[in-house]
């Protein structure tokens, strides 16, 4: 098939970016999105222009690493689909595609198509996890976890910490990144005891970062690549006004 | 010279606790004197670095992503190996131990195995209580599969998405280090090079990948955790950025490279489809606890699967190794699926492929339990190749995934180089000749949780702490030299840019160097990579320059270094005149193709030592002294 490509070029964060008009000709419908635009990036090369920068590395959908909005949608048409899993038998001859970095205030371009998610890692950093030590935990198996509740732990901790959530909400919200990890730890027994101090540091850090909040717009979920439920939303916002009251009371 | 692998005397069941009494130790209030350098945050990066920080060093983590949660350990799926029992159905340690020693052919550190098969038990304690939501049954306790090369159910799951979950538990270790101001983070930074003070490793060189700038940052010890090399294949299950140099640079500033050409090709992935596919998809090896390998029987039938009746199929494993089926060992599945296919009988575009059955199993568990069990797996699989595994079988072909070899290390973890530690699948001494699936999650999780903060203080007590800093006329040298070397990679400005050469390195060594070698058709690799690297260092066509992002400039650096590591992958298979696990030499095995193993002149690990540019690399061994197990001809039938 034969495309018209219009990609987002920025050579760093003081530039000012614009789109740039490619033009392909044969591609085959049964690579890869990723590898199209490497077949791009080759003939570039080969003219003596500067290759289209973007990030990307698994290439099977699971580190989270590949961050393209496609003609307005992040990680493109396909849903519950990574871009590096998208294939080019979703799209048809003639089409005309446009190709954008993750757009959010949090989230500042480095080059082209390759953003700073750093502010996610940060999130984490402030209470994503348990507070345990290595060693000295006891018997796997003397920690009973009902099936149900290790079911929906596990839906929570799906997430790829790619950031199409933020880059789908019309705010920039980071409210369904924060509300997978939140959720993934407090259906666990081991994770209730830190639950309300968790949930207070990561929703500080969130907003000390620049994300938006929620209005219930549910593009995230819409977005997401791994299916993290809005659900997940009500959980944290649950979760943060028990741990309100508690502060209240003590 | 006779390398000592350093192994405690005394009873297998012993040595670790020996050992761990006679380490030196370090008093808390000095730890944080010492300065350590993690490089590479993946399984078994991330969890070195967060327990070393957690005990008070002072930890500088590094790595070429963008976040330390993206460290390919990710993509791991299976599941993760423990010796619980909790199955009830006959597992111990030593039975564990056993297993991962005759699957790796005999030719692993013993040693090395036993204490990883009882550190396994702890590993998934530490993991529950950091929450990974691993597998359940309806009363809560933890759910059991099986995998390839065992009897009993010893693998802990979490969906199909196993390294995923661990990863992200050693990620939440280390981001809680991070805040506590233990561990320093430099995302988006690549080592290009070690640097050793008076024998001893006292630093990196690393390039910052957003900005170009090439900085040194000296410690009192380095742990490499850097991972595999299954990219110098081009095609393999690996991220694209998965690569070679910061071991390959160590290699070049004295650390012994051993048993570079154990190299793992794993029997389940979705076959190649084009000449423009850039990596090979794995599909799990828990697959073939519910799937069936099979072809026709007759060659050439082009028939669709489900006008082939049952009479006319071979269900190849399940006929050449009734005891095992289709959960043989990796390397024993793989060459029987080439040999098929070979034969003429395989399956698919090119002939290069077999079915992965799942519909008797899907008869007789039902669509919803293999659904709970795999569905993102047959998610996967539709997505790439647009056909649905619940209605049709799948196609799967070998592909390289794990590379068994690595930096030599003793059973400290120590490199040759002092204060040089090696750790996960960047060091060579768990898995022998051929690694058993579930084993790779776990031993990352060993080095990195169990063993590394108690033999890296053996060494750093008798040290004293930031005596070398980055003013040493060493850390000068080295920084020259990596401008230098990527000025020259600038300056050639030919015609083939650098993905051309990769791929063409990758034929070369999947065709020669890949399931089947032989002495001719290595004698041509030899030549063929030679070839290739004068023509690289001519003709490479590298766009912008190296004072900003250029990940062309990234790539080119990595498959410089490939282009010279292949030949010491090549010199090793064409040495060792055996064949051992991964490792198959045509001119040695049975008449019904099996390998054959040559205990009397091959039981040892291979350690390569470079001798400078252009002369060949000297073999140094460490003989493998088996004391709990009779080496014995590996059988699954």
């Amino acid at each position: 098939m034969n495309l018209t490509l219009f990609i987002w070029r920025q050579k760093g964060p003081d530039d000012i970016g614009r789109f740039d008009r490619y033009a392909l000709k044969d591609i085959s419908n049964s690579i890869s999105f990723l590898e199209m635009l490497d077949i791009l990036n080759e003939q570039l090369i080969k003219e003596g222009k500067e290759p289209i920068a973007f990030d990307h590395d698994c290439r099977e959908g699971i580190c989270g690493m590949c961050s393209l909005v496609i003609n307005g949608i992040p990680h493109g048409p396909k849903e519950k689909t990574t871009v590096c899993q998208l294939h080019m038998r979703h799209f048809k001859d003639g089409d005309v595609i446009y190709v954008e970095p993750w757009r959010a205030k949090a989230f500042p371009i480095i080059k082209d198509l390759i953003v700073d998610r750093g502010a996610l890692d940060r999130i984490i950093q402030a209470g994503g996890y348990i507070s345990v030590h290595t060693g000295g935990v006891p018997d796997a198996n003397t920690i009973l976890i009902p099936k149900e509740d290790a079911d929906i732990a596990m839906d929570a901790a799906e997430c790829i910490g790619c950031g199409a959530c933020v880059a789908a909400c019309p705010n920039g919200s980071a409210m369904l990144f924060t509300a997978a990890k939140v959720t993934h730890l407090a259906m666990l027994p081991q994770g209730r005891i830190e639950a309300a101090r968790r949930v207070c540091m990561m929703t500080e850090a969130m907003e000390r970062e620049g994300f938006g909040s929620c209005s219930n717009h549910y593009e995230c979920e819409a977005a997401c690549p791994k299916g993290i439920k809005v659900a997940f939303i009500a959980k944290l916002n649950r979760e943060f006004i028990k741990a309100m009251l508690k502060r209240k009371s003590s | 010279m006779i390398l000592n692998g350093n192994v405690p005397s005394g009873p297998i069941n012993e040595k670790w606790d020996k050992r761990q009494e006679e380490m030196a130790l370090i008093s808390p209030a000095n730890k944080r004197r010492y300065r350590i350098i993690v490089v590479g945050t993946g399984l078994s990066g991330a969890s070195a670095a967060a327990t070393l920080g957690e005990l008070g060093y002072s930890v500088e983590a590094f790595c070429y992503q963008d976040s330390p949660r993206r460290g390919h350990s990710i993509a791991a799926q299976g599941g993760i190996n423990a010796a619980k029992n909790y199955a009830n159905d006959g597992d111990s340690i030593f039975r564990f131990f056993y297993d991962t020693i005759k699957g790796g052919d005999f030719r692993s550190r013993e040693a090395n195995v036993y204490r990883l098969a009882q550190i396994s038990n702890q590993i998934i304690d530490q993991c529950v209580a950091q929450g990974v939501p691993f597998a359940r049954d309806y009363a809560g306790y933890l759910e059991n599969r099986s995998f390839g090369g065992a009897l009993v159910s010893r693998t802990f799951y979490a969906r199909g998405q196993t390294g995923q979950q661990l990863l992200l538990g050693a990620y939440g270790a280390l981001s809680r280090q991070i805040k506590a101001g233990t561990v320093r983070l430099y995302p988006r930074t690549e080592m290009l090079d070690l640097v050793v003070v008076d024998g001893e490793a006292k630093g990196i060189v690393v390039r910052d990948l957003i900005t170009g700038e090439i900085r040194s940052h000296a410690a009192d010890a380095i742990c490499l955790c850097t991972g595999g090399y299954s990219n110098i294949f081009y095609l393999s299950t690996n991220a694209m950025g998965s690569n070679v140099t910061a071991a390959f640079r160590a290699y070049k500033k004295g650390a012994f490279f051993a048993n570079p050409c154990f190299t793992q090709i794993h029997p389940t992935c979705i076959p190649v489809s084009g000449e423009y596919q850039s990596k090979l998809t794995l599909m799990s090896e828990s697959l073939r606890n519910d799937g069936r390998v099979w072809v026709p029987l007759k060659k050439g039938d082009t028939r669709p699967p489900s006008e082939i009746p049952e009479d006319e199929r071979d269900y190849l494993l399940e006929r050449r190794y009734p005891s095992y089926g289709n959960l043989a060992p990796r390397d024993i599945a793989s060459r029987a699926i080439k040999e098929v296919c070979d034969d003429g009988r395989g399956v698919g575009p090119g002939g290069r492929g077999v079915y992965l059955d799942f519909s008797d199993s899907i008869k007789r568990s039902g669509i919803i339990k293999i659904k709970e069990r795999y569905g993102n797996l047959f998610d996967m699989y539709e997505k790439i190749t647009g056909e649905n595994a619940y209605e049709q079988p799948m196609r799967i072909y070998p592909a390289p995934h794990y590379t068994m070899g690595g930096l030599w290390v003793d059973y400290n973890l120590q490199s040759n180089i002092p204060g040089l530690f090696v750790l996960g699948e960047a060091n060579f001494s768990d898995h022998g000749a051929n690694r058993l699936g579930a084993n790779a999650l776990l031993q990352a999780l060993a080095d990195g949780y169990f063993i590394i903060p108690y033999t890296i203080a053996d060494y750093l007590a008798r040290i004293e702490p930031g005596r070398i800093t980055t003013e040493a006329p060493e850390f000068k040298k080295s920084m020259d030299d990596v401008r230098r070397s990527i000025e020259r990679l600038l300056s050639i400005k030919g015609k083939k840019t650098v993905r051309e050469f990769h791929r063409e390195l990758g034929m070369i060594m999947w065709d020669k160097v890949g399931m089947a070698r032989s002495e001719d058709g290595l004698k041509d690799a030899l030549r063929l990579i030679t070839q290739l690297r004068a023509e690289f260092y001519e003709n490479v066509l590298i766009p912008g320059g190296s004072r900003d992002l250029n990940q062309e400039l990234e790539r080119a650096g990595r498959v410089a270094d490939f282009l010279e590591f292949a030949e010491l992958i090549v010199i090793d298979a064409l040495h060792r005149r055996e064949s051992c696990g991964a490792h198959l030499r045509t001119e040695y095995q049975t008449p019904e193709g099996e390998p054959l193993r040559d205990d009397e002149n091959f039981c040892y690990v291979s350690a390569w030592e470079y001798m400078g540019d252009g002369r060949p690399p000297e073999l140094h061994k460490e003989p493998l002294v088996f004391e709990s197990v009779e080496p014995t001809t590996r059988s699954y039938k």
